[in-house]
């Protein structure tokens, strides 16, 4: 169902006006953090010109040596 | 630094370091060594010490490629980098040195309908913020700069673009060491080869630093890093919403001067300028993955020799003379991070990304004026840490050439 919302800029709208972005976080935090850790970092990586398939990896970010795989 | 540069612009290094100062700014790069600079030459705070853990500018300050341009993408930022432009122009002035200060214009090129669209909004922004740049179709693009190869290798025709006249280039080390000679002058404290290993805190507040040469005690400490923004400010119990990515750059062999504008291409993704030396000056976007490594690869080279010679058919004759890798830290909106921090008595400069260099001048001076009113000076008060707190993200897709 839809309701109306109120625009800063332009007024009282219906609210299929508007995409969704998701509940607002109590910590900001948590939106902006970056750990950028220097050393072991635990990272994803989607194979987007091979098998297409995502994996899991630790990768040194002072070297780029990949330390293990999961 | 050898002696024989040294001795030519008498920077006049400190004996001792001293164990307290009013202010130590972590990092002897552009920005640590400007904001000195400007707390020494507009604000009489001279109690100051700047540690760099390796030599002066040997950071990300050696590792850019120099461009000097305003014609950014939202209105803070260009009135932030017309201030930089201004102050660079002036600079030769300012410290009795040549900089290789050289006013370029920079061209940026449009091969869609699309960009062409964002490159008519940035001109009119530009403009309305008072920062020269103007609108240009392919013939005034061929007469601007003869060398570039309209029909784009017939994949990437030039539709039209934006020529920023103000843009420019300066000598990176000629900057760094006048504004390190400027601040000596006046009794700043340079020290290079002093590593900081980590804050002292009393409370709450950071009240010095721990570093290779002792323990030093500040009643204002500034991060100026690049590269490790991260690190330092975890330290000070500072969360800060940075990713660092390599960024490759890459000269050829010197060839007669003939280009004169610094070119970039919003489509290809690539920006080429010659240096003084002849050199043909090139780069494209960040590496994807965050790292710290500063190692160099080839599959940079080709991708950009790819989009080089598309534009400038010419420069096939060239062979790579050498390539490096600087650090950029990238904050989340493509924005610099400046001033308090949340944690008394620390402050920094940081998310200065790709586009590090040109702001070197406007941001020390900024960062000056801050530290010596404790104020946030009003042409950066737009981009303090607490922007993301408060949601007031500045997104700026004309902050770096190439994303």
């Amino acid at each position: 169902m839809s309701f109306r919302i109120t625009c800063p800029v332009c007024g009282a709208r219906s609210s299929t006006e508007f995409r969704y972005g998701g509940e607002v976080p109590e910590n900001w935090r948590e939106v902006w953090r970056r750990d950028n850790p220097e050393g072991p970092c635990r990272e994803r990586w989607y194979h987007e010109f091979g098998c297409r398939r995502w994996l899991t990896l630790v990768r040194d970010t002072r070297t780029d040596e990949i330390l293990s795989y999961e | 630094m050898n002696e024989f540069v040294e001795r030519q612009i008498g920077l006049r290094w400190p004996r001792a370091v001293r164990r307290s100062y009013e202010v130590v700014i972590v990092g002897g790069g552009g920005h640590g060594l400007a904001t000195a600079y400007y707390l020494a030459t507009r604000h009489g705070i001279t109690d100051v010490a700047v540690l760099e853990r390796d030599y002066i500018g040997g950071g990300n300050s050696g590792r850019n490629t120099t461009v000097i341009r305003a014609n950014y993408g939202i209105p803070d930022a260009v009135n932030f980098y017309q201030r930089s432009v201004d102050l660079y122009a002036g600079l030769e002035e300012e410290f009795g040195r040549a900089v290789m200060h050289s006013t370029r214009g920079v061209l940026w090129l449009a091969h869609s309908e699309a960009t062409l669209r964002g490159e008519r909004a940035r001109a009119a922004l530009n403009t309305a913020c008072g920062a020269e740049t103007v609108f240009v179709g392919p013939d005034e693009i061929g007469t601007i700069c003869p060398q570039i190869d309209l029909t784009g290798g017939g994949t990437y025709p030039v539709l039209g673009g934006t020529y920023h006249p103000r843009g420019a280039t300066a000598r990176h080390d000629r900057v760094v060491w006048g504004y390190a000679e400027g601040a000596m002058r006046l009794g700043v404290h340079v020290h290079q080869g002093v590593g900081v290993t980590g804050l002292h805190r009393d409370g709450g507040r950071v009240v010095g630093v721990e570093t290779t040469a002792g323990r030093i005690d500040a009643g204002v400490v500034v991060s100026a890093v690049g590269g490790h923004a991260t690190v330092l400010a975890s330290m000070a119990g500072v969360v800060l919403p940075i990713r660092t990515h390599p960024l490759q750059a890459a000269v050829t062999n010197h060839y007669a001067p003939i280009l004169d504008p610094i070119v970039a291409s919003a489509d290809l993704l690539v920006y080429i300028s010659q240096t003084p030396r002849g050199e043909f000056l090139f780069g494209a976007e960040i590496d994807r993955q965050a790292s710290y490594s500063r190692r160099s690869g080839h599959d940079i080279l080709a991708l950009c020799a790819r989009r080089v010679t598309t534009l400038m058919p010419f420069t096939r004759q060239l062979r790579i003379l050498r390539q490096w890798t600087g650090s950029c830290d990238m904050s989340p909106d493509y924005s610099p991070i400046m001033g308090v921090t949340g944690t008394d008595g620390f402050l920094i400069t940081t998310g200065w990304g790709t586009w590090g260099f040109k702001a070197i001048p406007a941001g020390g001076e900024a960062l000056a004026e801050t530290i010596a009113t404790g104020r946030p000076a009003p042409l950066i008060a737009p981009f303090g840490l607490d922007r993301f707190e408060r949601d007031r993200t500045r997104a700026d897709r004309g902050s770096a050439g190439t994303h």
